[in-house]
This record gives structure tokens, C-alpha cells and sequence, in this order.
């Protein structure tokens, strides 16, 4: 499982744009619960590893939503490839 | 032969997840924009992840029937194996209510930010591109 973590590292590491950094890393975020709950098992202690796996996930959600919320209310990065594009009269001047 | 069906069961569940996981991954890397990226990211990532976890759950049984001296001391292993199988289940349910929320709010961030979908007319372009470094090599 962490060897299939690694291509997604890839992604985080040479993603064209913030977002798909961001998607990699929930992905790895996810994954990295899960990881924990298996470690648990390994290692018969699976009743402590349950509740760091679920505070992770909870985490890991949190911080995906902000990173949205974000991304939604800065403008946007990819008005520099079309010059002649003008911002649409009436948006809110961030 | 309980453990050994539970075991099989969840290894089962667990091996799936796993080739699922793999899909996601190779997804990820091989898809050619970022729409198509998050689709392969959103669906394979949740259902691995449901899937490895409810195996793990169901593996909590596998010494169930193990040697106990009374009956007490079997209720006490049950409760406390019961206990970490709810909470394994408890962050499969969380994850599966989670990833498709934040994958909607990314897919929403990205499409305001003006992200271009990845049409014909590009995939007619790379492979001209392509065939043109072929033939340059």
C-alpha cells in the first residue's frame, strides 16, 4: 500500500496546477488513515490506532474543504493565458 | 473454519480494495487532465477505502472462538473486538460521506477557476504533436 502511495506522490510532486496537488494529497491524506488502521492491527493495538485513523480522516476532510474554499474565492490563475479577457463587469473586486 | 472463512473474507475484501487503490493511483498519473484526474482520484479512492477498511473490521472477529475459560471471559473479548469493528466502520461511513463531499468542492474550486476539460480537438493535437517527435526521432 505504500508502495501504490508513491505514483500518487508523483502527482502531488509534479502536478501542473495546485489542484491536482491538492486532489494527490487528500488521496494520500485518506490513504494515510487507512495505514494507520492496518498498522494497528500489526501491531495488536488496534483499539488506540482506531481513534488516531478517525481524527486523521476528520483532519483530512477539514483541510480539503479549506483548501476549496479557497481556491473559489481567489481569482482566477489562468487569466494571464488570454490577455484580452476582461473581468465580468459586476464581479466582486477581490 | 470461522477464522479461516473470516479470514478468507477479509483478505477477499482487503485484496479488492487494494486493486482498486492501484486503479485510482495509475489514474491519477496517466489521465490527461485535471477533470479526469479527480474522477479517477474521487471513485477509486473511496471505494478502496471502504473496502480495505470493512475487511480490517471483519478480521477483528478472526479469534473469536478462541480458548475461554467462561462465559464472562468471552463476552469481554467480544466487547472490546465489537467495539474497535464499529469504530473501523464508523471511519469507512465518515470517509465514504466525506471524499465525494470534497471531491465536489475541488471539482466546484477548479471549474471557477477557469480549468479547461480536456476535449477532442486536444487529444487530436497531442497525437499530431507526438507523431511528429516519432518522426523527428
Amino acid at each position: 500500500m505504500f508502495v501504490l502511495m508513491l505514483p500518487v506522490m508523483y502527482r502531488v510532486v509534479l502536478g501542473p496546477t495546485a489542484l491536482d496537488r491538492i486532489v494527490a494529497i487528500n488521496m494520500i491524506g485518506t490513504k494515510t488513515a487507512v495505514l494507520l488502521v492496518v498498522i494497528g492491527q500489526f501491531f495488536d493495538q488496534a483499539g488506540m490506532f482506531v481513534d488516531f485513523a478517525l481524527a486523521y480522516a476528520l483532519l483530512n476532510f477539514v483541510g480539503s474543504l479549506a483548501a476549496a474554499r479557497y481556491f473559489k474565492r481567489t481569482r482566477p490563475i489562468h487569466h494571464d493565458l488570454n490577455p484580452d479577457s476582461q473581468p465580468e463587469p459586476g464581479a466582486p473586486a477581490i | 473454519m470461522f477464522e479461516i472463512t473470516i479470514s478468507i473474507i477479509s483478505g477477499a475484501l482487503i485484496c479488492g480494495g487494494l486493486v482498486f487503490f492501484l486503479g485510482a493511483a495509475v489514474g491519477l498519473v496517466r489521465f490527461p487532465d485535471f477533470y479526469t484526474r479527480m474522477h479517477s482520484a474521487g471513485k477509486g479512492d473511496t471505494l478502496s477505502t471502504i473496502m480495505i477498511l470493512l475487511g480490517i473490521a471483519l478480521y477483528q472477529f478472526h479469534d473469536l472462538f478462541r480458548e475461554a475459560h467462561s462465559l464472562e471471559e468471552f463476552f469481554e473479548h467480544f466487547k472490546i473486538e465489537l467495539l474497535v469493528a464499529i469504530k473501523v466502520t464508523a471511519i469507512s461511513v465518515l470517509i465514504m460521506l466525506t471524499s465525494p463531499t470534497s471531491t465536489h468542492a475541488l471539482m466546484e474550486a477548479g471549474y471557477d477557476d477557469g480549468m479547461e476539460p480536456f476535449t477532442c480537438e486536444d487529444e487530436d493535437a497531442d497525437e499530431n504533436q507526438n507523431g511528429k517527435e516519432s518522426a523527428g526521432q
